[in-house]
C-alpha cells in the first residue's frame, strides 16, 4: 500500500490542476496549470493502466524471447535498450500533426482542446499505440496491413492497404498546404528554406563521399548552415533585388512544392532526403525540449479564453461545432492512426523484451501528448485577437491589418490594426494577416517564448523564422519520404490486379507509382490553396476524419486479437475508445457530406454553387464561371472522398464484428502469433 | 541516468542507423563464415533501408 501513496498524491495535483482549470472564468489562468495537470494525470495513467493492459489484457512474458532476438540479424532485429527505443520511437511518431491540430482546436478556447488530449490520449491513443506495437510485437514485427491480413482475411486486409493509402495522400497535402500558408509573400522564410536544398544536398556529398556515416559532425556542420540561412535571410528579404526573387503567391508555390516532390522521391535517398531528416529529426527533438523549457521558465498567463463563444459553430478557423468537430481537429496529440503504421513498422524489430513494450507504446504517446498540450498553450498565450486575425481566411479579414482588426474586434476579441502591423515587424514578417495553418501562430508564440529566455524583443524574428524553418523543415521531410512510401503502397495495390506493376527490376512501375501519387497530393494541395476559405477549413477535417478512421481500423484490429487470444473479457479497453472513435468520425463523416449548412456539408456547398451557376450567377469568392465550376468539382470530390472513408470503416467494422463472432463460437483461441521462443539465457 | 553513450546511440538510431558494434558482434557470434559488411557498407545498407520508402513513411 505504501508505494501508492505517491501516487495518490500525484493524482490529486492532477485533479487539483484540472478542477482550476474547469471552475475559474474571466481571470487569467496560468499555463503552468495545464502543464502540471498533464503531466500528473500522465504518469498515474502509464503507473496504473498501461501496467493494467500489460499484466491483465495482454499478459506480456518477460520469458518470451521478442523478434529482435529470435530473427537478431544486427540490421532489422536489433535487441534494443528501452531508452533508446523510446527516443526512437517518439521521434518516429511526433511530427506536424500534434503541433498544428491543437493550435486550430484553440478556436474553441483552451478548456475543450486541453480535456480531449488529457482523456483521448490515456483512453484511445496511447491504448492503440501500444496494442498495435504489442500485436506486431507478437509476429515477428508484421506491419498493419499485413496484420489485418491474418488476423481478419484479405478483402479488409486490401481494404486497409486502400484507406491507408489514400489517408497518405491527404495527409501529404494538408502537410504541404501548411508549408505553402507558412511560406507565401514571406522572402525572408522562403529564403531559409530554399537554403536547406543546397544544405543538405553538401551534406549528402560529405556523408557519401568526404566522412561516409559520420551523422554528428555532419548534422552539426548543416546546423551552422541553417543558422546562417536564418541570419542572412533578413538582408535577403529586405535587398531590393533579392527580396522578390524569394517573394511567391500561394499558386506559384504549390507547383514548386509539387515539382520537389516529384524530383525529390526520385533521387537517391544519401542525396538529399537522408541528410534533411538528420537536420529536421535534430531540430524537431531539440525544438520541443526548448519548447518545454521555455514554457516552464516564462510561466505565461493563458490570454485565451477557456472557452469561446465557436463550441456551438461558426468559427472562422473551421467549421462545425464542438461535437464532433474538435476530436478530429486534434487528431494526432489524442489519437492519430498513422502511429499504427509506426507500431507495426521498425520499432517492434527493436524492443529487446515484452516488457518494453508500455514505456515504448504507451509512453512515447503520452509524450506526444504532451508536445500537443504544449502547441495548444502556445496558441493560447498569444492575444486571441492576434490568433483570430492569423487563423481567419481572407474572405473574413479582408487581408489587411485594417479591416482585420475590425473583423476580429466585431467577433468580440478587441484588437487594434496597430498591434497587428506592429506584432508582423517584430517577426519580420509583411504581415500577419489570415496566416492561416498553425504553423505561423505557432511561430509566432514560439517566438514570444523563446525571446523572454534568449535575446529579448529583438530576437523576436529570429526565433519566429527559426520557428518556421524547423517546422517547414519536417514538413518536407515527411512530402518526400511520404511520397516514396505512397509510391510502395500503390505498387502493392495495383500489383495486385496486374501483378508486373510490382517488379522493382523495371524502372517503369516505379516512376508511374510516384507519379501518380505525387499528382493525387497535388491536386488536393492545388485545391487547398485555391479554394477562397484558405483550404485549412477544408482539407483539414478531411485529414482529421481519415487519421481517426485509421485509428479505428487499428483498434478494431486489437479488438479482434484480443477476442482470438480469447481475452475478451477485457475487450472494453480497445472497445470503449473504438466505439468513441466510430462515433465522432462517422458523424463528422455524414455531416461533410450530407449536412444541409453549406459551411459544413460538402454536397450543399457544391448545391449552393451549382444552384447559382444554373442561374447565371456568379456567388463570391469565385470571380468567373469557370472558377465556379472549380469550386463544384472540388467539392464533389472531397464528398466522394468522405463517402469512401465512410465506406472503408463501415466495411471494417463489418469484418470486425463478424471475426470477434467466429471466434466467440470457436472454444479455443485462433490468434496467429508467432511461435513462443524462449529467451536466450544472457 | 542514461549516459553520454546511450544518448548518441539514441540519436543515431533516430536516423535509422542502429550501431555497428552489435551488428559486428552478431555476426562473429552466428554467421563467422560470412564476411561481415564494413562499416561504410553498413551504413548505406541502413540508410537505404529507412529512406527507401520500404519501411513505411513517417508521422504526420
Amino acid at each position: 500500500m505504501l508505494k501508492h501513496i505517491p501516487w495518490i498524491l500525484l493524482a490529486i495535483v492532477g485533479a487539483v490542476c484540472l478542477a482550476v482549470l474547469a471552475t475559474v472564468r474571466g481571470e487569467a489562468v496560468n499555463a503552468l496549470w495545464i502543464i502540471t495537470a498533464a503531466v500528473s494525470v500522465f504518469l498515474v495513467a502509464y503507473r496504473y493502466y498501461a501496467l493494467y493492459i500489460a499484466r491483465h489484457v495482454m499478459r506480456l512474458d518477460p520469458a518470451r524471447a521478442t523478434p529482435a532476438h529470435y530473427r537478431a540479424d544486427g540490421l532489422d532485429y536489433v535487441p534494443t535498450d528501452r531508452r533508446v527505443l523510446f527516443g526512437h520511437h517518439f521521434a518516429a511518431i511526433a511530427g506536424a500533426g500534434p503541433l498544428v491540430g491543437p493550435v486550430l482546436a484553440a478556436q474553441m478556447g483552451y478548456l475543450p482542446g486541453t480535456l480531449w488530449i488529457i482523456a483521448g490520449v490515456v483512453v484511445a491513443g496511447a491504448v492503440q499505440d501500444f496494442m498495435v506495437l504489442f500485436i506486431s510485437m507478437r509476429r515477428d514485427g508484421k506491419s498493419l496491413g499485413e496484420l489485418v491480413r491474418t488476423e481478419m482475411g484479405p478483402v479488409p486486409g486490401t481494404i486497409a492497404l486502400a484507406g491507408a493509402f489514400m489517408i497518405m495522400v491527404i495527409i501529404l497535402a494538408v502537410l504541404a498546404l501548411i508549408v505553402v500558408r507558412a511560406l507565401a509573400e514571406s522572402p525572408w522564410g522562403m529564403f531559409t528554406v530554399a537554403a536547406t536544398v543546397p544544405l543538405a544536398l553538401l551534406m549528402g556529398v560529405y556523408t557519401r563521399w568526404i566522412r561516409p556515416g559520420r551523422i554528428g559532425e555532419v548534422s552539426l556542420l548543416g546546423f551552422v548552415g541553417l543558422i546562417l540561412a536564418i541570419v542572412y535571410g533578413q538582408s535577403i528579404a529586405a535587398s531590393p533585388y533579392w527580396g522578390p526573387i524569394f517573394t511567391f503567391t500561394p499558386v506559384q508555390l504549390c507547383w514548386i512544392l509539387i515539382g520537389y516532390g516529384a524530383v525529390a522521391s526520385v533521387l537517391p535517398v544519401w542525396l538529399l532526403l537522408a541528410p534533411r531528416d538528420y537536420l529536421s529529426t535534430f531540430l524537431k527533438i531539440g525544438a520541443i525540449a526548448a519548447l518545454a523549457i521555455g514554457i516552464v521558465v516564462m510561466a505565461p498567463p493563458l490570454q485565451m479564453p477557456a472557452l469561446t463563444q465557436f463550441v456551438n459553430g461558426g468559427g472562422p478557423v473551421w467549421s462545425g461545432s464542438l461535437f464532433p468537430f474538435l476530436f478530429i481537429t486534434i487528431a494526432c496529440g489524442a489519437v492519430s492512426g498513422f502511429h499504427a503504421l509506426i507500431a507495426s513498422g521498425t520499432t517492434p524489430k527493436l524492443i529487446a523484451s515484452e516488457t518494453d513494450a508500455p514505456f515504448i507504446g504507451y509512453g512515447a504517446m503520452l509524450m506526444e501528448a504532451f508536445v500537443a498540450i504544449m502547441a495548444l498553450v502556445a496558441a493560447s498565450i498569444l492575444d486571441p485577437g492576434i490568433y483570430f486575425a492569423m487563423n481567419s481566411p481572407v474572405a473574413i479579414t479582408g487581408g489587411d491589418p485594417a479591416s482585420a482588426a475590425a473583423a476580429v474586434t466585431a467577433m468580440g476579441f478587441p484588437v487594434s490594426a496597430e498591434t497587428l502591423a506592429q506584432t508582423a515587424r517584430d517577426v519580420g514578417e509583411h504581415s500577419i494577416v489570415s496566416r492561416t495553418g498553425g504553423a505561423p501562430t505557432l511561430a509566432v508564440a514560439m517566438a514570444e517564448i523563446f525571446s523572454h529566455a534568449v535575446g529579448g524583443p529583438a530576437m523576436k524574428a529570429f526565433w519566429y523564422h527559426f520557428a518556421i524553418l524547423f517546422e517547414a523543415l519536417f514538413i518536407l521531410t515527411a512530402v518526400d519520404a511520404g511520397t516514396r512510401a505512397g509510391r510502395f503502397m500503390l505498387q502493392d495495390l495495383i500489383g495486385l490486379a496486374v501483378p508486373a506493376f510490382r517488379e522493382n527490376s523495371s524502372m517503369w512501375p516505379g516512376l508511374v507509382a510516384t507519379g501518380l501519387c505525387v499528382a493525387s497530393w497535388g491536386f488536393f494541395l492545388h485545391q487547398g490553396v485555391t479554394d477562397p476559405l484558405g483550404g485549412v477549413n477544408t482539407l483539414w477535417p478531411v485529414f482529421g476524419i481519415s487519421n481517426q478512421m485509421l485509428a479505428a481500423i487499428a483498434l478494431m484490429l486489437s479488438t479482434v486479437v484480443l477476442f482470438r487470444m480469447k481475452q475478451q473479457r477485457y475487450a472494453w479497453v480497445t472497445v470503449v475508445p473504438t466505439v468513441w472513435l466510430l462515433i465522432c468520425t462517422l458523424t463528422a463523416g455524414t455531416l461533410k457530406l450530407l449536412s444541409s449548412d453549406p459551411a459544413v456539408g460538402f454536397l450543399a456547398h457544391a448545391r449552393r454553387f451549382s444552384d447559382a451557376a444554373a442561374r447565371g450567377e456568379v456567388l463570391a469568392p469565385a470571380k468567373s464561371m469557370a472558377e465556379m465550376q472549380a469550386i463544384i468539382f472540388n467539392d464533389r470530390i472531397d464528398a466522394a472522398l468522405c463517402a469512401l472513408f465512410l465506406a472503408v470503416v463501415l466495411s471494417l467494422l463489418y469484418f470486425t464484428v463478424r471475426t470477434c463472432l467466429q471466434s466467440l463460437w470457436d472454444p479455443n483461441p485462433s490468434v496467429r502469433e508467432a511461435p513462443a521462443h524462449a529467451l536466450p539465457a544472457a | 541516468m542514461i549516459g553520454l553513450k546511450r544518448i548518441g546511440e539514441m540519436a543515431r538510431l533516430m536516423v535509422g542507423q542502429p550501431p555497428y558494434e552489435a551488428y559486428l558482434a552478431h555476426m562473429r557470434q552466428h554467421h563467422p563464415d560470412r564476411a561481415p559488411m564494413g562499416r561504410v557498407e553498413f551504413f548505406r545498407d541502413r540508410e537505404e533501408a529507412r529512406y527507401g520508402g520500404r519501411n513505411g513513411g513517417k508521422c504526420c
